[in-house]
């Protein structure tokens, strides 16, 4: 049973992901990405951590998405051009062969992983990834120098955001 | 393949509780209805069956039979996916609460079940995660419908939601804080007993600012009335759902009494003891919920045919300056008084 919706919100996972950069009206991709999270959200919760699931679908799902989707919506972007046409060419040179190393970064790492992954530990023990009380000690006391700084790095955002929508007046 | 009893009950339940969701929206339809004529001094629908009980078949049958309209620049796969999501999700909210104690069935069952589809330790979480997914229904339905009044209430429905979510979510972090835990069950069964011997032990005589905040940020968050702008009629016709007919139209009316059923829900065992009352012995606590959850109900539906609707402008700023900070306000004297045990 458990295999099997494993297997199945992977799929879900994998196929919305592609799906995400494959197809080309940008509301649809953005809906493919909250289908990925929610698939993801279902691993979470395959793994015995519904804290972890709940809180991918409040923070990516619910917020950050909402703002995106309502980016997209308000810019009204049209679709993109069509596969029979010439697309046109992003950026110079330069910027293309940076991308080249990136994606030949990101697949060695791809590959080091997956083949290291019998060494990986397993994330928590039989019972379960560690529960609200443990995350929230931990993000007081370890790490509260790390989540202080996010703070004011939020702090930064908002007041940035305001500045920004002030000037227009 | 022996057949698990325990399985079977569940499987019950979740059937049980799926058809009592359909069958108060049904319910909420009349009461609706008959409360607004009492308040306007009407008869309201008395032609349909004795006293007009069956006025809300009547409506369902004339939505299944009405035309299925689209307008012709709509985009045909999210229009029609927005109300099966806007309703999905409204059910779905459901599945974590909680609204009674454990039971045999009369002996019937080896192990007691628990009257909830699922008992969550995080199941507030799971309620605050999947009514954020509620707004995608109504913004995409809003976006696919290509028309301006259905965009318009579609983005204010989303920036009205998230607006008030924040409070929403503010005030249950102060029950979270009382009652130490995230669990709908433990919370509920941290309100069991009473003080000197006759107060309930409700956690709306500890947090009352927190269940006023809860209260109007969940009005607003099911959209109703006094902060019903996703439908303002004089302004969006009939906003997000202008475009919609029969019963795609229906899933958005059935989504909107669930998320208000869910909501009165989620306030009872929060606020209000849950299942605990007096009078009548544990295995009968449902029934305390459903009085609880129906008396909230039809306070929801007083104050539609009360008060006016607000400014648009006067929302956001009541949000924003007023019900937020009330909020953290509410929130930090709970956290000093749960800390320093005053």
């Amino acid at each position: 049973m458990e295999t099997f919706f494993f297997w199945s919100f992977a799929a879900i996972a994998v196929t919305a992901s592609v799906l995400v950069v494959g197809q080309r009206n940008p509301m649809y991709s953005v809906l493919l990405l909250i289908l990925s999270f929610g698939a993801l959200s279902g691993l979470y919760v395959l793994l015995r951590a519904p804290f972890v699931a709940a809180i991918q679908i409040i923070i990516y799902a619910g917020a950050i998405m909402v703002l995106f989707l309502f980016v997209v919506m308000l810019l009204n972007a049209p679709t993109e051009t069509p596969p029979g046409e010439q697309p046109r060419r992003i950026g110079g040179a330069g910027p293309r062969r940076f991308g080249a190393v990136l994606s030949a970064l990101l697949g060695i790492q791809l590959f080091w992983a997956i083949s290291h992954i019998a060494q990986a530990p397993l994330p928590g023990d039989e019972r379960g990834a560690p529960g609200v009380d443990v995350i929230g000690l931990r993000l007081f006391r370890e790490y509260a120098l790390a989540f202080e700084a996010t703070t004011v790095l939020i702090l930064v955002a908002m007041v940035g955001a305001i500045i920004l929508a002030r000037r227009e007046r | 393949m022996a057949i698990d009893p325990q399985l079977v009950a569940q499987i019950g339940l979740i059937v049980v509780v799926f058809h009592m969701l359909l069958a108060s929206a049904a319910v909420l339809v009349y009461m609706e209805r008959k409360v607004a004529a009492f308040i306007q001094q009407r008869y309201g629908p008395y032609l349909v069956g004795p006293r007009g009980l069956l006025q809300p078949i009547a409506d369902i049958v004339k939505l299944m039979f009405k035309e299925e309209l689209r307008p012709k620049a709509a985009d045909t796969l999210l229009f029609y996916a927005a109300p099966i999501l806007a309703a999905t999700a409204a059910f779905a909210a459901f599945a974590v609460v909680p609204f009674g104690t454990e039971t045999t069935l009369f002996g019937l069952l080896d192990e007691p079940i628990k009257l909830a589809v699922a008992d969550v330790n995080v199941g507030l979480l799971v309620i605050f995660a999947v009514t954020s997914m509620g707004v995608y229904g109504i913004v995409l339905a809003g976006w696919a419908s290509n028309s301006k009044y259905a965009l318009l209430g579609g983005l204010r429905s989303t920036a009205q939601m998230i607006s008030y979510e924040i409070a929403y979510g503010l005030s249950f972090a102060a029950v979270i804080m009382l009652a130490g835990s995230l669990s709908l069950r433990e919370i509920v069964d941290g309100q069991q007993g009473y003080w000197f011997g006759f107060i309930p032990r409700w956690y709306i005589f500890l947090q009352p600012a927190g269940f006023l905040i809860y209260l109007i940020a969940g009005v607003a968050e099911t959209n109703r009335a006094p902060f019903d702008f996703p439908e303002a009629e004089q302004e969006l016709v009939a906003g997000y759902h202008t475009e919609y007919s029969s019963m795609s139209f229906a899933l958005f009316f059935l989504a909107e009494y669930v998320n208000m059923v869910t909501v009165s829900a989620v306030a009872t065992d929060l606020f209000l003891g849950g299942w605990h009352g007096p009078f009548l012995p544990e295995w009968l606590g449902w029934v305390w919920f459903l009085i609880k959850v129906f008396a909230l109900l039809f306070f929801y539906i007083w104050m539609r045919w009360t008060l006016p609707r607000y400014r648009y402008d006067q929302l956001m700023e009541f949000g924003w300056k007023w019900l937020l900070p009330a909020a953290v306000l509410n929130l930090l004297v709970t956290a000093f008084v749960v800390v320093w045990q005053l």
